[in-house]
């Protein structure tokens, strides 16, 4: 395995597109690191993305929006007062990834590069809207986050290309987000089911939403019919009943040493619910 | 296969060691280091006897490659206090009979070290969870607790 | 200080001094299993079988060879031949002979010149397999027309008929269980399963190992035992068990799953073939999940009478376990605990142990204890929901006592259960008021406890200090404990004690630390031995004063002049003797070398709330009660410790925790991420209540506390949960999926 630490996103990508053999690269390591010591992926080349400027930053732009480095941790999204006040479930999905010590880490865009259809914090992405940037050879792109998982471990990227930003949107006026998950445990594990509601409110109704699954289907899904079944509402008992519904039917969940079919609906449309009341509280200015 | 040249500090010593780039921090602290109050316990970032910090940041050192703590200020348990001027969570964990085995007690030591400065007061349930990444399968984390929460007081009255 | 003067009082026993090795502990200087190096040390590798079940056609290592730095390769044609009974199983668990028998089973293992060498070195050898068919559930492992693991291996205790996978039968009881059944008004018939749980030892096993052409070794390790390791070494080596010399690290857990060895004869074996090089061999943690013994797994079918006022009338049960690709399985334990709470007249048990193709089991705390609880405690409680009975009250109205003859034969000396019942329904917990989804569950546990091969050695220094010499592991605080005895014993302060693990070289044979015996055993050994430093101490003061040995008493680390020379003398400190020992007659020393079989039972019962949530299924654990009884606390703290940790590994093993095998026979969750302990947020504080019943068969009344307590959280957390839910679970883990599954079953029906 050669160790690459390259100055910019350009150098990282021409390592890449070079590489004759597997490449990796590296920031937070908290899935690289487990592959390589579990023998599971040994990379020929391992690119070393966080001496490259801008990496560890969190800027708020001009619009309100949020820039995010790619090797931000989740520790330091957490310690960013506004940055969570703003986006409080695409904060908490990232927090939950792990241990405290792997939160020291861990990043969004590894999470999202892992390809896991449970990570915790690709349905609170989605659920803003955020978007990445990837630097390939033809230049820098701006991608949809949901446009990035195509399967168990896989991504869309392809060869020589690597994510060099996380952008997320401005939060904007009466919006508010949530992330829930469920796992056996209180901490430490791969999320059975996860949901993430990011919805705006005209008053005491809902007039934009998108609601993510994770863990249900081989990618995590944004579920369309379920933003809808509580767009136009006050999420009063019809509006909930009608997101859960559309959740679990938006499942193609399978059964593993995780849970099964069954449990994952079941728990989807009832985090489905928990989640779009917490994100309805916030959107009114609760605390929760 | 050629092996890097790194020079960081171990618990504010200067150090110099040579790693193949698969070697964890774990890997270089213990074998090339001998560091040998971090421990291995699952390799997988699971267990949290191999924490360390790294420029003041909590990290499993399993998660860690040898190779990018270039320049970095490195803290473990061996840091934390010495013979005759042990730190208070030191103390407390002996006090509190908060081991059995031990083999966990480093990781924890140093977890609850960068909690405490962190937040000098949490609560049981904040504590519980900050330390939730570091097993203990001897003590049901009750003594555990009570050492963190006894020592958090100490050193808030001494501050 | 005798028992027989009335209530004993007690200077050192009883309190809560530091533990003396606190300090190395929480300074990172405590040397573990993986800590030790050597000059010119190898470090070693093992390779693992990726099938359940698979013919060895060949091993080619040439390749692995071939690689520089690899300075040897062995398979099992480098250990001992013509091995038979448990020292075979050992060895042939450590390294394949003819067939992999389990998922994880090592096949060939390499030294090299550094460890990531020898991990390369290891996928380089090619191993021809022949897949066969594998089974890894007991139920089916016994069933017509399951894979036999191994034919032939069943003892003379199997009845004909059964599946040769069936490889010992237990049966046992008493009285006549028609007429039994017949006198109750509740029958109860269940059938109960709990899955394997791993001990989950933080430190993974760990060796530094050298051995020569000459058949001379030495060995450093974790271990609970290293007198264990030494025999099961040199039988699988072919050595003179005295020509190797084993040390014990200190020990990052055992909980059993470190009375055996599975890498300790590999790194030796390597050794010897590397010329005698040092060799280290550290195992991963999925090693430790795939290739290292959990405990059994068990499908159970229990009957029970009770009359309407809660009395048991009669008993019966059918244990099936299996233990892996070996006999072994802890059935025997499992049948003989299984009603031993209880005074019932009329009982009766079968047990079968049963091979399959999962790794061999280790001893577990309390092994085969918990699923026999799990069994019995819950259809006790099922019965008095029924009967509209309180479940601490049919208990008691049940509970055995001294004089009792057990369901296993004996007739029970002091115990107490009963103490522990009464302690438990007086407690502030049993008063809590519960809310909605939540219930409260009970119940109790036994260990049995024991004694064992026991060596330890008390030697006077120059200055009236003491050095103890042991031979058991300190595995939680045990130096402590040895350390009041041995202060108490003397009359000085425990400062001026310090104890020691010795090798297997310094002491005669020593049982592991297990079976709850250490505080017991070497702690009788320890007493017995001051008693005799004493003895000799005394006899040097007497004829210093010139007076009869039998007129001196030994008080607070001072003889004494007594009866007439009362008074005569001034006192003798022990420091004033040990100054003149050499000139006095020589050193001074005691030993103590026996197997004590004065051990006595420790009962436990257990209070647990919690909380289910009805949409997810998901437990909660609200507080938690563990009363046990001790005999008498040495250092309670420990004591409390070891309630704790035994109730926090039985919550995990009722909850989450469970050996999880794909249709391809192999570990699907060989990692802490999905083989799920409990974390420090799963768990309320867990209170304890400290019963002591003095125990008749040692000097301060102590029994041994390790063990009993992982016996009652497997079914105290399903009771809990029935009386949240209303349903009734007879399948361990209570995972989030299976526990709404059942509120959604009750729901439908």
């Amino acid at each position: 395995m050669k160790y690459h630490k390259p100055k910019t996103f350009e150098e990282a990508a021409q390592i890449a597109a070079g590489s004759n053999g597997v490449t990796r690269f590296l920031a937070g390591g908290t899935d690289v690191l487990v592959q390589l010591r579990s023998d599971v992926v040994t990379p020929d080349d391992l690119i070393d993305i966080k001496g490259i400027d801008g990496t560890k930053a969190i800027t708020k732009r001009g619009d309100g929006g949020w820039d995010l480095g790619v090797a931000v941790s989740g520790a330091e999204m957490m310690e960013h007062a506004e940055l969570k006040r703003d986006w409080p479930g695409l904060v908490e999905g990232m927090d939950l990834i792990g241990s405290t010590q792997v939160q020291g880490r861990a990043t969004l865009v590894g999470n999202l590069c892992n390809g896991s259809p449970a990570a915790d914090s690709v349905p609170g992405m989605i659920a803003a809207g955020c978007t990445v940037s990837i630097t390939g050879a033809s230049g820098t792109r701006n991608v949809p986050v949901e446009e990035i998982p195509v399967g168990p471990g896989r991504t869309a990227l392809t060869k020589g290309d690597v994510i060099s930003a996380v952008h997320i949107p401005p939060r904007g006026a009466r919006g508010g987000d949530a992330y829930l998950r469920f796992i056996p445990r209180t901490e430490m594990d791969i999320a059975v089911v996860g949901c993430a509601v990011n919805l705006r409110l005209d008053g005491d109704e809902i007039s934009e939403a998108r609601v993510v699954l994770g863990a249900v289907a081989p990618t995590v899904v944004l579920v369309e019919d379920a933003a809808k079944a509580i767009i136009g509402t006050a999420l009063d008992d019809g509006a909930l009943d009608a997101l859960g519904a559309t959740a679990t039917a938006a499942c193609n969940p399978i059964d593993d040493k995780r849970g099964t079919i069954e449990f994952r609906r079941d728990v989807a449309a009832v985090l489905a619910k928990r989640a779009a009341k917490i994100a309805y509280s916030r959107a009114k200015g609760g605390q929760q | 296969m050629s092996k890097h040249h790194v020079s960081a500090t171990v618990n504010g010593d200067p150090v110099e060691y040579l790693c193949d780039p698969r070697e964890t921090l774990l890997d270089c602290l213990r074998d090339h280091l001998g560091v040998m109050g971090v421990k291995e316990g699952c390799g997988t970032g699971d267990c949290g006897a191999c924490s360390v910090t790294v420029d003041g940041r909590l990290v499993c050192s399993c998660l860690v490659l040898g190779v990018e703590a270039e320049g970095a200020e490195i803290g473990t348990v061996e840091g934390m206090g010495t013979e005759g001027n042990l730190h208070v969570l030191q103390e407390k964990f002996i006090e509190h009979a908060a081991l059995q085995c031990g083999i966990c007690t480093p990781g924890i030591l140093v977890a609850a070290e960068a909690l405490l400065k962190k937040n000098p007061d949490p609560s049981e349930t904040e504590l519980r969870y900050w330390l939730a990444g570091n097993l203990c399968r001897c003590t049901g984390y009750d003594k555990i607790i009570r050492a963190v929460m006894d020592a958090a007081a100490d050193m808030r009255e001494a501050s | 200080m005798a028992l027989d003067s009335g209530k004993p009082k007690f200077k050192y026993i009883g309190t809560r001094p530091n533990r003396p090795d606190g300090l190395d502990k929480v300074t990172g200087r405590a040397r573990y299993g993986a800590d030790i190096s050597a000059p010119g040390m190898l470090h070693g590798a093992i390779l693992r079988s990726p099938h359940a079940h698979a013919k060895i056609l060949k091993i080619d290592a040439s390749k692995a060879l071939a690689l520089k730095g690899v300075k040897a390769v062995v398979t099992r044609a480098d250990f001992a031949d013509g091995l038979s009974g448990e020292d075979w199983n050992i060895q042939e668990n450590c390294m394949a002979g003819e067939k992999a028998l389990y998922d994880g089973h090592a096949v060939a293992a390499v030294a090299a010149t550094s460890a990531l060498i020898a991990r390369d070195a290891i996928k380089l050898i090619d191993v021809d397999y022949e897949p066969l068919p594998h089974v890894t559930d007991v139920d089916a492992a016994m069933a017509e027309g399951a894979p036999v693991i191994r034919d032939g291996a069943a003892d003379y205790s199997v009845p004909e008929g059964l599946h040769p996978n069936v490889v010992r039968y237990f049966e046992s009881g008493r009285g006549d269980l028609d007429e039994g059944f017949a006198k109750a008004d509740l029958v109860l018939k269940r059938h109960y399963t709990t899955e394997a749980a791993h001990q989950g030892y933080i430190e993974p096993h760990a060796c530094l190992a050298q051995l020569g052409a000459d058949g001379k070794g030495e060995l450093w390790c974790c271990t609970q035992g290293h007198w264990y390791v030494r025999q099961m070494c040199a039988a699988a080596l072919g050595l003179e068990v005295s020509q190797l010399k084993v040390t014990p690290s200190e020990i990052g857990g055992g909980f059993g799953g470190k009375t055996t060895v599975f890498i300790d004869p590999v790194a030796l074996a390597l050794s010897r073939k590397a010329g005698g090089k040092p060799v280290k061999l550290v195992m991963s943690r999925s090693e430790v999940l795939r290739a290292t013994g959990p405990t059994a797994s068990a499908s159970m079918d229990i009957k029970m009478g009770m009359t309407k006022d809660g009395k048991i009338t009669a008993a019966s049960g059918t244990y099936r376990m299996q233990g892996g690709a070996f006999p072994g399985a802890p059935v025997d334990e499992t049948t003989v605990l299984a009603f031993a709470n209880y005074n019932i007249e009329h009982v009766h048990h079968v047990g079968y142990d049963v091979m399959s193709n999962r790794p061999k089991q280790a001893a577990y705390r309390a092994p085969g204890a918990p699923m026999a609880a799990f069994g019995t405690e819950s259809i006790i409680d099922e019965m008095a929901t029924q009967l509209g009975l309180d479940p601490l009250e049919i208990r008691l109205k049940n509970a055995v006592k001294e004089g009792v003859r057990a369901t296993y034969g004996p007739k029970f000396p002091a115990v107490g259960l009963i103490e522990t019942l009464e302690a438990a329904q007086s407690h502030d917990n049993y008063a809590v008021p519960l809310g909605p989804n939540q219930g409260r569950g009970v119940a109790s546990g036994f260990w049995l406890n024991w004694g064992g091969d026991t060596s330890a050695s008390v030697a006077i220094s120059e200055d009236g200090t003491v050095a103890v010499t042991v031979g058991t592991p300190d595995i939680g605080g045990s130096r402590a404990s040895m350390a009041l005895m041995a202060a108490e014993a003397f009359g000085i302060p425990y400062e001026n004690v310090r104890v020691h693990i010795g090798d297997t070289a310094s002491l005669g044979i020593n049982e592991p630390t297990h079976g709850s015996r250490a505080t017991y055993a070497s702690g009788l050994a320890v007493i017995q031995s001051a008693k005799e430093c004493i003895q000799k101490l005394s006899k040097r003061a007497a004829e210093a004063w010139g007076i009869d040995p039998d007129a001196v008493i030994w008080e607070d680390g001072f003889a004494r002049p007594s009866g007439p020379n009362a008074g005569e003398f001034e006192p003798m400190s022990i420091a004033e003797i040990a100054g003149n020992m050499s000139s006095s007659g020589g050193p001074i020393s005691g030993h103590f070398e026996a197997s004590p079989e004065t051990y006595g039972g420790s009962f436990g019962t257990h209070v647990v709330d919690v909380e289910v949530d009805p949409e997810t299924g998901r437990t909660t654990v609200l507080r938690y009660l563990v009363v046990q009884d001790a005999g008498k606390a040495i250092h309670p703290s420990y004591v409390e410790g070891q309630f704790q940790g035994g109730a926090a590994q039985g919550i995990g093993w009722a909850l989450n925790e469970e050996y999880i095998y794909g249709e391809d026979g192999r570990l699907q969750n060989p990692i802490f991420l999905d083989y799920r302990v409990p974390v420090a947020s799963d768990l309320p504080m867990i209170d304890t209540v400290i019963v002591e019943v003095p125990n008749p068969g040692h000097p301060y009344g102590v029994r041994g506390v390790g063990e009993t307590g992982i016996t009652p959280p497997l079914p105290a957390i399903a009771n809990a949960i029935a009386a949240a839910t209303g349903v009734r679970f007879t399948k361990l883990p209570l995972t989030p999926p299976r526990v709404l599954a059942g509120i959604k079953a009750a729901k439908n029906a």
